[in-house]
């Protein structure tokens, strides 16, 4: 009986992860849908939007070390804090002007080309992006504070300890997550539904010559998908930096995004949720119950194997779009 | 006229990029940028500015001036030993890479190359015994050390008896996050208590299932062997599972400012292992300043000096020149080859007076490094995060680790490599 309530408590802490996975994979699936650019760069977006939020909330010169180096000054800080949301603000501003910046210099030049120079043109843009990132903002690791509750729900744990006689734990901060994710969905299906805007991004992901054809400008729509990937970019880097600190490792959560895809589709923002739920709940229930057993530490490689069983009998993952191409 | 003065240009560059021979040359495989790169500044500073100090104050290391070549490796192996390859024929007196990886990479380098390797506090344990690895020096202390000064400090809080508690070891999944799985089994037939392992995976940025089980099963001390975010999310997670910090117990790569000002007022209590003493209430931390920070001399902005890492780095450095200084006694010479500072390393006594008139009174543990042991005596001290001050602050002596559950298991370890690799163990 305790095992199962163990298992219970694994069980909604392996929806909440997933939860976070999706907050990534959801900037992949953006982009891809789109372009059918593969981003190898979202994760250091999420670093870097993150990077840029932390810098404009405490106040920090960017390019202080290297305006120093140069100049022989001293300026590290404007002195003032911004509110954290003032700085969101302006961090989306930052990534849509990068949005624009990565059109007009890297992707209007490559229309037409083959999918692998896209690919790796963004590992191109994840290199550059790291580098401008650590010169922009320093190389430590700042603490990321925009009020976002953290620790145990006491509520919920008070509640199942009455009712199981062991309190459940779950991250406040997971459930915030949650909401936001809910959230960011709900408002992308609507933009994506009912704005003018929202319609030309999904009829360039149909079709890229029929959009041409009917007046849709694709500079315009990349920028536009590139900003929200962005600003998804952004919602993963606070929730992840929250977490752990706003750090250059965190464009390594890009790895946890891959087999959310692979599952989910690389073409379906449903499916990336959908996706990063059955990682999250599959890795942790395995761990808990199988982990023990043979050493731990399974999380990482049970979900690439997840994933690839999922593969060979849905190729195309769980809700992307069937691809016949003839010969 | 264009073709004279490019060729004077190209030639100048190149004649300014040749190495001065006179010059004691100590390559720093930094990692100034990648995913450890908030450690890895602060160590490359230091470690560079302890030389400039030695440069500017005394006019280099026994008359020779010290040359830091820097070549940037993002913590990547790879990088790593092609920044070995590319400085190696600089004149490389030591390599100090603080990482793990490359230094298995590095051993049958070194060893071929015939140039001396320090890995200070990580890298392959069983080093210590320079019978077999000849080229290779882990002093002050190892991992193996490590895991028993962490039992011996729960013994000191127990009134010597942990019988019946759970310790549990949370690691890298890595073979540094494994190092001291065997020690503390060893340690475990001895003091009689429960050994919990719970492996993380790189990078270690999800931890919910192993924090899971620390509460579930609420393991009477947590041991920690992490690196770079591992640290943060793991000290995060006990503060989230209210886990008793002062119960939880780092290893020295898991004990610096970047891994515990994360989590706020919340790391309060938590302890990490070191072996050399914190801040900067040093006579040479004045110098330092004089001579390097306000001089603009600084290998970075400054703002490291002091800092656990930063401290480290600077430790690094200093062990560094002082086994030249001994090279440069023993071999009569100022212009020491990699195999003289070899000689230099395994005769180095580092005592408190030594350290005293450096300035730098009490900053590690005394040892003496001979053919038999290039591992030091094994000596760490447990310090302590107070989050209200933002300062670690040392909590116990230097502590010697259980050399009759150490010795036997590097002597083990180091026989079986030398069997593999055909070496013939002794100081000839």
């Amino acid at each position: 009986m305790d095992n199962l309530i163990f298992a219970a408590e694994v069980f909604v802490n392996g929806l909440m992860a997933g939860v976070l996975y999706s907050l990534v994979a959801i900037g992949f699936v953006l982009i891809y849908k789109a372009s059918g650019i593969f981003n190898y760069a979202q994760g250091v977006m999420a670093l870097f939007s993150a990077l840029t939020l932390v810098g404009l909330m405490n106040g920090q010169v960017p390019f202080g070390h290297l305006i120093n180096a140069i100049f022989g000054t001293q300026v590290h800080h404007f002195g003032w804090h911004l509110p954290a949301i003032v700085a969101i603000v302006l961090t989306m501003g930052v990534m849509v002007a990068l949005a624009w910046i990565v059109q007009r210099v890297i992707f209007r030049h490559l229309i037409n080309q083959e999918p692998i120079i896209l690919f790796m043109a963004t590992i191109g843009l994840a290199y550059f992006m790291e580098g401008l990132g650590d010169m922009m903002w320093g190389a430590d690791i700042k603490k990321l504070d925009i009020g976002l509750p953290q620790g145990i729900n006491t509520g919920i744990d008070s509640f199942t300890a009455d009712l199981f006689g062991y309190g459940f734990f779950i991250d406040n901060l997971d459930i915030v997550a949650t909401f936001i994710a809910a959230g960011l969905v709900v408002v992308l299906v609507a933009f994506s539904h009912y704005t003018k805007q929202g319609r030309a991004m999904r009829a360039v992901a149909d079709d890229h010559q029929a959009a041409l054809s009917v007046g849709v400008s694709l500079n315009f729509i990349w920028i536009l998908v590139w900003s929200v990937a962005g600003f998804v970019a952004l919602v993963a880097g606070i929730m992840w930096g929250t977490k752990s600190g706003v750090q250059f490792s965190l464009s390594l959560i890009a790895l946890k995004a891959l087999p959310v895809l692979m599952l989910g589709g690389f073409t379906s923002i449903p499916g990336a949720i959908v996706g990063g739920l059955i990682i999250g709940i599959g890795e942790k229930l395995f761990e808990f119950s199988v982990g023990p057993i043979i050493g731990g530490a399974t999380e990482n490689w049970f979900a690439y194997v997840l994933a690839l069983i999922f593969l060979v009998f849905r190729p195309q993952g769980l809700f992307g779009e069937r691809i016949i191409e003839r010969v | 006229m264009k073709k004279t003065l490019f060729g004077t240009l190209i030639v100048g560059a190149l004649t300014s990029a040749t190495p001065a021979m006179a010059e004691l040359v100590f390559p720093s495989l930094s990692y100034r940028t990648g995913p450890y790169a908030a450690n890895g500044v602060a160590i490359a500073d230091g470690y560079a500015d302890y030389f400039t100090l030695l440069n500017e104050r005394d006019g280099g290391i026994g008359g020779e001036k010290a040359r830091v070549i820097e070549c940037e490796t993002a913590y990547n192996t790879e990088k790593g030993v092609e920044c070995y390859e590319s400085t190696k024929g600089s004149g490389a007196l030591v390599y100090q890479p603080f990482s793990t990886g490359m230094t298995y990479q590095l051993i049958p380098k070194v060893t071929a190359d015939g140039i001396p390797l320090h890995t200070m506090g990580y890298g392959r344990t069983s080093a210590k015994n320079g019978m077999v690895f000849r080229n290779v020096f882990n002093y002050p202390a190892n991992y193996w050390d490590g895991a028993s000064v962490a039992i011996k400090h729960l013994l000191a809080i127990n009134s010597g008896d942990i019988k019946g508690k759970t310790v549990a070891l949370v690691y890298h999944n890595s073979a540094y996050g494994k190092e001291p799985i065997r020690t503390l089994e060893e340690l475990k037939k001895k003091h009689g208590y429960e050994l919990l392992l719970l492996p993380v995976d790189h990078p270690g940025q999800e931890q919910k299932s192993q924090w899971l089980q620390i509460r579930r099963e609420r393991p009477d001390y947590v041991l920690m062997w992490g690196w770079g975010i591992m640290n943060q999310v793991a000290i995060q997670e006990a503060v989230n599972i209210r886990y008793p910090m002062e119960n939880f117990i780092g290893i020295w790569w898991s004990g610096s400012e970047n891994d515990v000002l994360p989590a706020g007022d919340g790391a309060n209590g938590y302890k990490s292992l070191t072996f050399h003493n914190l801040g900067d209430d040093f006579p040479l931390y004045d110098d330092i300043r004089k001579y390097v920070t306000d001089a603009g001399k600084a290998a970075g902005d400054g703002t490291h000096v002091g800092t656990v890492l930063y401290n480290r780095g600077l430790y690094a450095a200093m062990l560094a020149a002082e086994a030249a200084k001994t090279a440069q006694k023993i071999h009569g010479t100022g212009k020491i080859t990699p195999m003289q500072m070899r000689d230099g390393m395994e005769a180095l006594e580092m005592t408190e007076e030594k350290m005293t008139a450096l300035g730098l009174p009490d900053f590690g543990p005394s040892f003496d490094v001979s053919c038999e042991n290039h591992g030091g005596d094994g000596f760490a001290a447990v310090a302590q995060w107070n989050a209200g001050a933002k300062q670690w602050e040392l909590i116990t002596e230097y502590v010697q680790a259980d050399q009759d559950v150490v010795n036997p298991l590097i002597d083990e370890d180091s026989t079986a490599f030398a069997k593999e690799n055909n070496i013939s163990p002794g100081c000839g």
